[in-house]
C-alpha cells in the first residue's frame, strides 16, 4: 500500500513566481495494482511521481509505504524498493557502457558494489534469454555500447534493468512518449507482462489515452493538483477512450481554453 | 641524445600517474578537478619532509598517496555535501593546500644526496645496482607507471569501478540503483588525487627537491596528456583509457622537451604548456567538426 496523505507542494515559496501545485492532495494505491495516470501538462503527474520517489521535497503532508512514513528516507535509498523508467531513454542506461555492463550493474542492485568482478559471466546466459524475449535482436549485442542503440532498444533494456532485482514499486514516467508508435506498443506490452509476472505495484504516467484505458486496473486523471477522475475495477473496464477524452475537454473548458 | 630520450620517457612515466588521476576525474567522472595543482605538490612536500627526516623512501610512496586521498576527500566533501560547484570546490582545496604545503615543507626543500630515494635505496640497488642512476630511474618509473595502470584497470572492472563509470556517465541511473551518487563522486576524487600525490612524491625523489610552486599547471598537463592519448587512440577500441593516458603523458613531455631543446627559456615553460594544450583542444574540436560533417 502506497499512500500520499494531505500533500501540499508549493514551488518557489515566498517569491513572485510562487505556485501552489498540490493543496491537501491525498491518494492511496493498493498493493499490486497498476495505475495509469493521465492529465494535461502541469497537472502534477510527474511531480506526484517525484514526490513518491523523494526526488523533490514536499511542503507538507506524508508519504507512506505499508503504513510507514518514508519522508525522512533519502531519494537513493527509496529506490531499494522502487524501479523507475523515465521518458528519456538515455536516463535509464549508461551510454558508454555495454549492454552486458549495464545489465550487470542493474543485476547487482540491493547488493554491495565492492571489489568483486563487475561482470558475472555466469549470468550472461540469463541476460541473453531476457534480451531474446524482447524480440529486438539484442541478444547478440551484449558487448555493444548502449549509446549506439536506438531509443526503443535502449528503453527496452532500461525496462529490463529497472525490474531485474526484486522491487515492490515500478514508476513509469511517460516511458513510451519518446518512441515511435510501433516501438511504444512493444514497450507497453513488455511493461504489462513484467508488472503482471512480478506482481509489482505500478504507477504509469502517460499521455497516450489508449494505453491508459487498455492497460492497468485503475485510471486516474489529474488536473491542477487534484484527481478529477478515478476509476477502478469494473468501472475502469467500461471506460473508453471517448469517456476520457470527454473529461479532458471538460476540464479544458473549465480552464477557459 | 639517448640521455634526453631516457629522461623524457622517465618524466612521461612519472607524470603518467598524474594523468591517471585526471583520467578518472575528467574522463570518467566529467569533473574538472583543480585540486590537482595542490595535491601534486602536497605529495612532494610530504615526501621531502619524510626523506630529510630519514624515513624509508618506499614508505613515502604510501604516505604521499594517503595525503592525496585526503585532499581528494576534502574537495569531494566540499562539492557533494556543501553543494559548492565542482570547479570552485577544487579551487578552494587547491588554494588551501598552497598554505598547507608551505607549512609542511616551506617554500623550498632540497633532499640532499646523503638521503636515499627510491632510486638509490638498498633494495633498488640490490636488483638494479648494475645500471646507472638514469637507467634505474627509467626502469623504476616505468614499473610504477605500469603497476598504477594495472591497478586502475583492475579497479575499473570491479563492481565499484563499474558504478564509478556509471556515475560519470549517467548519475540518475546510480540513484535508481539505490546508490549515493555523491559518495561515488567523492570516492572518484579520492582515488584520483591519490594517484596525483603519488606522482608528486616520485617527482620529488627524482629531482631531489620540493618547491611550493611545482603544482602550477599540473592539471593542464594531465588534461593535455589524457586528451592527446584519447585522440590518438580514438579509433582503436582495444586500447584502454589508462594506456592512452600513459602514452599521452610521454608524448606531451616529449613535446615540451623539444621546445626546450630548441632554446626555449625555462621561464616560458608554463606558457608553452598552455599554448600546446590550447592547440590540442582546438585540433580535437576541428576533428570533431570534420567527423560530424562526414557523418551527416
Amino acid at each position: 500500500m502506497l499512500e500520499l496523505e494531505h500533500i501540499s507542494k508549493i514551488y518557489n515559496p515566498g517569491t513572485i513566481t510562487e505556485t501552489c501545485l498540490f493543496d491537501d492532495f491525498s491518494l492511496s494505491i493498493e498493493k499490486g495494482s497498476f495505475v495509469s495516470v493521465v492529465g494535461s501538462n502541469g497537472s502534477g503527474k510527474t511531480s506526484m511521481l517525484n514526490i513518491i520517489c523523494g526526488s523533490i521535497p514536499v511542503s507538507a503532508g506524508r508519504v507512506l509505504i505499508g503504513g510507514q512514513d518514508i519522508g525522512k528516507i533519502k531519494e537513493f535509498e527509496r529506490y531499494r524498493s522502487i524501479g523507475r523508467v523515465y521518458q528519456n531513454p538515455a536516463l535509464g542506461t549508461c551510454p558508454d557502457l555495454t549492454i552486458l555492463e549495464n545489465m550487470s550493474l542493474a543485476d547487482n542492485k540491493g547488493k554491495k558494489y565492492g571489489l568483486g568482478t563487475g561482470i558475472n559471466h555466469k549470468r550472461e546466459d540469463s541476460y541473453r534469454a531476457q534480451l531474446k524475449e524482447l524480440g529486438l535482436g539484442l541478444e547478440d549485442k551484449l558487448n555493444v555500447r548502449i549509446g549506439s542503440l536506438s531509443g526503443g532498444q535502449r528503453q527496452a533494456v532500461a525496462m529490463l534493468m529497472a525490474t531485474m532485482t526484486p522491487i515492490d514499486f515500478l514508476i513509469l514516467d511517460e516511458h513510451t512518449a519518446a518512441l515511435d508508435p510501433k516501438t511504444a506498443d512493444v514497450i507497453m506490452e513488455l511493461t504489462d507482462r513484467i508488472v503482471r509476472e512480478k506482481g509489482l505495484t505500478a504507477v504509469m504516467v502517460t499521455h497516450n489515452l489508449r494505453y491508459a484505458v487498455q492497460y492497468g486496473d485503475r485510471l486516474l486523471m489529474m488536473d491542477r493538483g487534484r484527481t478529477v477522475m478515478d476509476r477502478s475495477g469494473e468501472e475502469k473496464k467500461k471506460t473508453s477512450v471517448q469517456d476520457v477524452l470527454q473529461m479532458f475537454n471538460q476540464i479544458s473548458i473549465e480552464c477557459g481554453n | 641524445m639517448l640521455d634526453l630520450l631516457i629522461s623524457t620517457v622517465t618524466q612521461g612515466c612519472i607524470y603518467a600517474l598524474l594523468s591517471y588521476g585526471i583520467y578518472i576525474t575528467y574522463q570518467i567522472l566529467d569533473f574538472p578537478d583543480l585540486t590537482v595543482d595542490g595535491s601534486f605538490p602536497l605529495g612532494a612536500a610530504v615526501t621531502a619532509v619524510l626523506l630529510t627526516n630519514g624515513c624509508n623512501p618506499y614508505l613515502t610512496l604510501l604516505a604521499a598517496t594517503a595525503c592525496g586521498a585526503l585532499a581528494g576527500l576534502a574537495t569531494g566533501l566540499i562539492h557533494v555535501r556543501l553543494h559548492v560547484r565542482d570547479l570552485l570546490a577544487g579551487i578552494i582545496t587547491m588554494t588551501a593546500l598552497f598554505s598547507i604545503n608551505l607549512q609542511i615543507a616551506g617554500s623550498n626543500l632540497p633532499v640532499e644526496r646523503t638521503f636515499d630515494t627510491i632510486f638509490t635505496a638498498a633494495p633498488t640497488m640490490a636488483v638494479l645496482g648494475g645500471a646507472n642512476l638514469m637507467v634505474r630511474k627509467l626502469i623504476l618509473s616505468g614499473i610504477l607507471a605500469l603497476i598504477g595502470k594495472l591497478l586502475l584497470d583492475w579497479y575499473l572492472k570491479t563492481k565499484s569501478g563499474l558504478l564509478l563509470r556509471a556515475t560519470g556517465n549517467n548519475a540518475a541511473l546510480v540513484t535508481t540503483l539505490a546508490r549515493d551518487k555523491g559518495a561515488m563522486k567523492i570516492l572518484g576524487l579520492v582515488i584520483a588525487n591519490s594517484f596525483v600525490a603519488l606522482s608528486g612524491c616520485i617527482v620529488c625523489q627524482e629531482q631531489r627537491a620540493f618547491s611550493a610552486t611545482m603544482g602550477t599547471g599540473q592539471m593542464v598537463f594531465g588534461l593535455a596528456a589524457v586528451i592527446i592519448g584519447s585522440t590518438i587512440f580514438k579509433r582503436v577500441s582495444f586500447v584502454k583509457g589508462t594506456t592512452a593516458a600513459l602514452v599521452g603523458s610521454i608524448l606531451y613531455k616529449a613535446c615540451i622537451q623539444v621546445a626546450i631543446s630548441l632554446g626555449l627559456p625555462a621561464n616560458l615553460l608554463k606558457l608553452i604548456t598552455a599554448v600546446l594544450f590550447l592547440l590540442v583542444l582546438v585540433i580535437g574540436n576541428l576533428k570533431k567538426e570534420a567527423s560530424r560533417h562526414a557523418g551527416a
